[in-house]
This record gives C-alpha cells, sequence and structure tokens, in this order.
C-alpha cells in the first residue's frame, strides 16, 4: 500500500496501460512490436492484481501469486511467439503483417 | 489429504507420467529405430483412455482449486477417446512428414500437454487453474500449427493463432482482474456468492465471455478460424476444431451456468444475439468455399452457433443437450477431417472439385464423408440428428421459439453446402478421378471407430441417458 495513493488512481493508472496496448496491438504492422504491445496489456494486468491484493484483501495472498504465474505465462508466450515470427523471417524476409497474407477470405 | 483424494485427478497424474515417460525415452531412443518411439506413444495414450473411463468420484481438492465430479470424469474420457482416434489417424503423417526429421515424439509431447491443459482447465475451481489450464492447452497447439515449419501457409497460420489468442486471453486476464477487484476472491464458489451486479463485474463478465469465445469461435471473434485450420496440419486442425472447442465449451458452461448465474439476464441477450449471428456468418461463409478444410472450419464456426442454442436454456436440459452434442460433434468432425486427412495424404488434393467422381475409385471412403457430413447436417438416421434435437429441445424448454425458427433456417443452409462435396464425390462425373489407393491400417481402424460411433449413438440411447443420470451439475 502507498500512502495518499487510492485503488481507484492505480487502476485507471493500469486500465490506461492496458488499453495502450490494445491501441498499440491494432495499429502497428511490425510483429514485434505487436508483441512489445502485448507485454503492455499482460504488465496491465499483473500490476492489477498486485494492487488489488494490496489494498482489499491483504490477507491472502492470491491476487499475489496470480501475478507471478502472469509473468510466468508471458515469458513463454513471448518465447513461442518470437520463435515463429523467426520462422516466418526466414521464409519471407520480412516480419511486416501486412505481408502476411497468404491465407484469407 | 491423503492418497485417496488425490487419486482424485488421476487423469491428469498419468498423462504427466506419460508425458515424463515420452520426454526420457525420446532421448535413450536408439537413433537408427525411432519408429518405435511412435507405437510407444500410443500404447501409452491408448492406457490412459481405457483408465480414464473407469470412475473417478467426487470431491475437490487444494481447497476447491480443482473439482471432480462424474460429468467432467465422463467428460474427460470422451476427449481421451477423441484424441486416440485422432492419433490413430496421424500415424502415417508422423512416418511421412515427422520421422525423416526426427520430430515424431515432439508431436506426442505438444498433443498430450495440450490434452493435459484442457483436463486442468475443465476441472478447475478458481481462475488461477483456469488461466494455467487455458494457457497450457493453446500453447502446444500453436506450436504444432507452425510445425510444418518449412511450409510457409503452416508459419503464417501460427504467427495469425498466436498474435490473436495472446491477445484474446490478456483480454481475459483484464476480465478476471476486474472479477477479483469487486468478488475479493478468484475462487468460482466465493464468487457465486459474492457478485452484487455493479457495471464493473459485467465488465469483467464480457471480458472473460471475449477469452473464452475466441477459443470456440464465436462470431465477432472468429476470423482466426479458418486461416488456421486451413495453414496447420490437417491432424492438428482436426484437434483443434473438436478437442480445443469442446473443452472450452464445458469451460463457458459452467462458469455461465453456476458461476455468473447471478447474471442470466444479462448473458442471456449477449447469447442470443452471438448464436444467431454465428449460425448466419459460418453458414453463409461455407457456401463460398473450394478448399475442404476451410469449408470444415466455416462449418465448424456455424456448429458452435448451434450449442449456444442450449447454453440459452440455463438449466440441467441444457447441460445434457450439449455434453451429448459435444461428443456426437467429436465424433462427425473427426470422421470429416480424417477423410479430408487420408486424401490430402496421399494426393495433396484439398479442393472440392478434387473430388469429383471420388465414388468410382475409392467407394469405401467416400461413405465414410456422406456419413460424416450428413451426420454434421443433422439427417436422421445418424447420430447428428438426435444431438441437434436435444439442442432444439432445450432452447424449446425455456420458449426461444424465433430462434429455434432462425435454427432451423440455418440448418437449411448448411445442408446446401454439405451436400456440396458429397454430389461431387457420387454424381459428378470425372475423367480423371483421385486414384484408388489402399488407406493404411491405423486410419482404417479410427474410420471403422468413428463410423459404428456416428451409428451406434444416435439409435442406442443408453448413452444419453447416463449423461442426462449424471448431468446434475448446479
Amino acid at each position: 500500500m502507498i500512502e495518499g495513493v487510492t485503488l481507484v488512481e492505480i487502476m485507471s493508472l493500469t486500465t490506461i496501460l492496458f488499453f495502450i496496448g490494445v491501441y498499440g496491438f491494432l495499429t502497428r504492422t511490425n510483429l514485434m512490436a505487436m508483441l512489445m504491445s502485448l507485454e503492455l496489456m499482460i504488465n496491465a494486468e499483473a500490476v492489477n492484481f498486485v494492487s488489488i491484493n494490496k489494498y482489499l484483501s491483504p490477507a491472502i495472498l492470491q491476487g499475489q501469486i496470480f501475478s507471478l504465474f502472469i509473468i510466468a505465462l508471458a515469458a513463454a508466450e513471448t518465447a513461442l511467439a518470437v520463435a515463429i515470427i523467426l520462422h516466418l523471417f526466414r521464409l519471407t524476409n520480412t516480419i511486416d503483417v501486412k505481408e502476411v497474407k497468404t491465407l484469407k477470405y | 489429504m491423503n492418497l485417496d483424494t488425490f487419486m482424485l485427478m488421476r487423469d491428469e497424474i498419468v498423462l504427466t507420467g506419460i508425458l515424463l515417460i515420452l520426454l526420457i525415452a525420446e532421448v535413450l531412443w536408439s537413433p537408427k529405430n525411432k519408429k518405435g518411439l511412435i507405437y510407444l506413444g500410443l500404447l501409452l495414450f491408448a492406457g490412459y483412455t481405457l483408465q480414464s473411463f473407469f470412475s473417478m468420484g467426487t470431491g475437490s481438492l487444494f481447497g476447491g482449486s480443482f473439482k471432480a465430479y462424474p460429468l467432467v470424469n465422463f467428460f474427460k474420457a470422451s476427449l481421451a477417446f477423441g484424441v486416440m482416434v485422432i492419433l490413430l489417424q496421424s500415424v502415417e503423417w508422423i512416418k511421412q512428414k515427422l520421422l525423416p526429421n526426427d520430430f515424431s515424439a515432439e508431436f506426442f509431447i505438444l498433443i498430450f500437454a495440450s490434452l493435459l491443459g484442457i483436463n486442468f482447465m475443465v476441472s478447475s475451481g478458481d481462475f488461477l487453474i483456469f488461466y494455467i489450464g487455458l494457457e497450457l492447452a493453446t500453447m502446444p497447439v500453436i506450436a504444432l500449427t507452425a510445425f510444418e515449419f518449412y511450409n510457409h501457409r503452416s508459419v503464417e497460420a501460427g504467427v495469425k493463432y498466436i498474435m490473436l489468442a495472446s491477445v484474446s486471453s490478456a483480454i481475459l486476464l483484464f476480465g478476471v482482474s476486474l472479477v477479483y477487484a469487486t468478488a475479493g476472491s478468484i475462487f468460482f464458489d466465493d464468487i457465486k456468492g459474492a457478485l452484487q451486479l455493479p457495471l464493473l463485474e459485467i465488465i469483467g463478465l464480457v471480458m472473460i465471455f471475449t477469452g473464452i469465445a475466441f477459443k470456440i469461435s464465436l462470431v465477432p471473434f472468429h476470423f482466426w478460424a479458418a486461416d488456421v485450420y486451413e495453414g496447420a496440419p490437417t491432424v492438428v486442425s482436426n484437434y483443434l476444431s473438436v478437442i480445443s472447442k469442446a473443452g472450452a465449451v464445458y469451460v463457458l458452461m459452467t462458469l455461465l451456468f453456476i458461476t455468473f448465474r447471478v447474471f442470466e439476464t444479462e448473458w442471456n441477450w449477449i447469447m442470443y444475439g452471438i448464436a444467431i449471428l454465428t449460425m448466419f456468418v459460418g453458414n453463409i461463409f461455407a457456401l463460398r468455399q473450394q478448399n475442404m478444410k476451410r469449408f470444415l472450419a466455416f462449418s465448424s464456426i456455424a456448429q458452435a452457433g448451434f450449442i449456444l442454442l442450449a447454453m440459452l436454456s440455463n438449466d440441467q436440459m441444457g447441460v445434457k443437450a450439449i455434453i451429448y452434442f459435444l461428443l456426437i460433434y467429436i465424433f462427425s468432425n473427426i470422421a470429416a477431417f480424417g477423410v479430408v486427412h487420408i486424401i490430402s495424404l496421399k494426393t495433396g488434393k484439398e479442393n472440392i472439385d478434387d473430388y469429383n467422381g471420388l465414388y468410382t475409385s475409392n467407394p469405401k471412403l467416400s461413405l465414410a464423408l456422406m456419413i460424416a457430413l450428413f451426420s454434421l447436417a443433422g439427417i436422421p438416421p445418424v447420430s447428428g440428428f438426435f444431438a441437434k434435437f436435444f439442442l432444439y429441445a432445450a432452447a424449446a424448454s425455456k420458449g426461444y421459439y424465433v430462434l429455434i425458427f432462425i435454427a432451423v433456417l440455418n440448418v437449411t443452409i448448411s445442408l446446401y453446402y454439405y451436400l456440396l462435396p458429397i454430389r461431387a464425390a457420387f454424381l459428378r462425373r470425372n475423367e480423371h478421378p483421385i486414384p484408388y489407393f489402399k488407406i493404411d491400417i491405423f486410419s482404417k481402424i479410427a474410420l471403422v471407430i468413428v463410423m459404428v460411433g456416428l451409428m451406434v449413438l444416435g439409435l442406442y440411447s443408453g448413452v444419453f441417458s447416463y449423461i442426462s443420470s449424471i448431468s446434475n451439475i448446479f
């Protein structure tokens, strides 16, 4: 808990962070930049869980443990995504999402 | 806690054991004879499937994080059975494509890991286990989608799948955090008692729904489905469209029917709209497809719309109808994808026009295709009809007659496009049809199993009465 900062303020911050991530994911065309936006979204949730836990039910550590798992799974997700993007780069020499268009309609 | 209560998660323990055995065997196996590893994987999984049919009892573990009750045990057993049939179909593909690159054990390990995730997801009692299960179910399948990494289409499908799946799970997680903020707990049982209908909880529910609806490929979130199914190896599309989707439907059902039951009036309207949209979009887009895998992808989107009919009933009748439909759907979709897989593997042809005159050269295969598509369309002697009938009955029990009328309209549309491949196979003349080929023994066994299942499950009422006897999950 931080002195002088309420939960509403922290959750406003994380919500803004989350939607910056959504905006970035929708507007970027570089797959790596999209992955960074994704990371922003997931980190916003991790902060959310920790702060809700700390402010509302500090006796039970459910939220903090949840955020630990979120961090681990986000890392796994990123590793897999980078591996696949690497294969795409080897095949097409680009990681621009607008060039990923063989399969459509 | 003693050993007896631990045995409630026997399925998961056995599956983890199989995973470890395969990991070690892959290292120690002699490099000259890797073919044996395929049979080892099949044999171990057959053992797992067999044990999952023996009852496991009722109870909960880890303070309510993990729950076991007869319905979920039955569901896990039917998923295991479906995966077994898919593995039998994939043996020939593994031998041709994966064995030369020495990837055969990895395929088994990834499929089993994904099934383990689904098992944890369906019997989860809190959002933590649910989220871990969801990710464990998704990520190995993404790796499998991009498994033919020398093939541009496969990699492209993998990229599309992982980007969209990660975003959807991030949105789901944000919803979970909002529900956690209002209810003060991540356990389903605590949340059920603590919900009071503030706006924040409804936003949370909508976000959680988004995450799961992505997995089921309901309509505003369906764009990935066709691309991924087409690009992925056919075995993997089969797994995605059947097992992964069925697991997500089960979780959505338990979440909505039990945990978020307070919001019944709110989510009923969401479901009503999405059911209509899903059926229409799935069916109308399926009309114009040429590629069989894409065609089956859109057909599976439309089938998901029909499942929502029973979701609306929100009582025991709905549970029965959904589980029975999923069981039949597992059989019929595996059969349809199986035929497409065999033909695609032998000849490399996947378009509907290539099937012209298939009956003259491969009569048995075209008969199997016909039964599978009839079951998907819901034509009486085959069990798909009974599955759809119970879905309608569940919706009718709550008086959604307009929705049922729309669904019947959609069945009429779907009948047209399900008959297109059948017309191509049986009625169209072709100078050079797909030549006759021998089907390998494992695919043959798999096809016979699903065909017998499709014919028997509809006519033999014992299965439905068993489901109905264990379906009281409230």
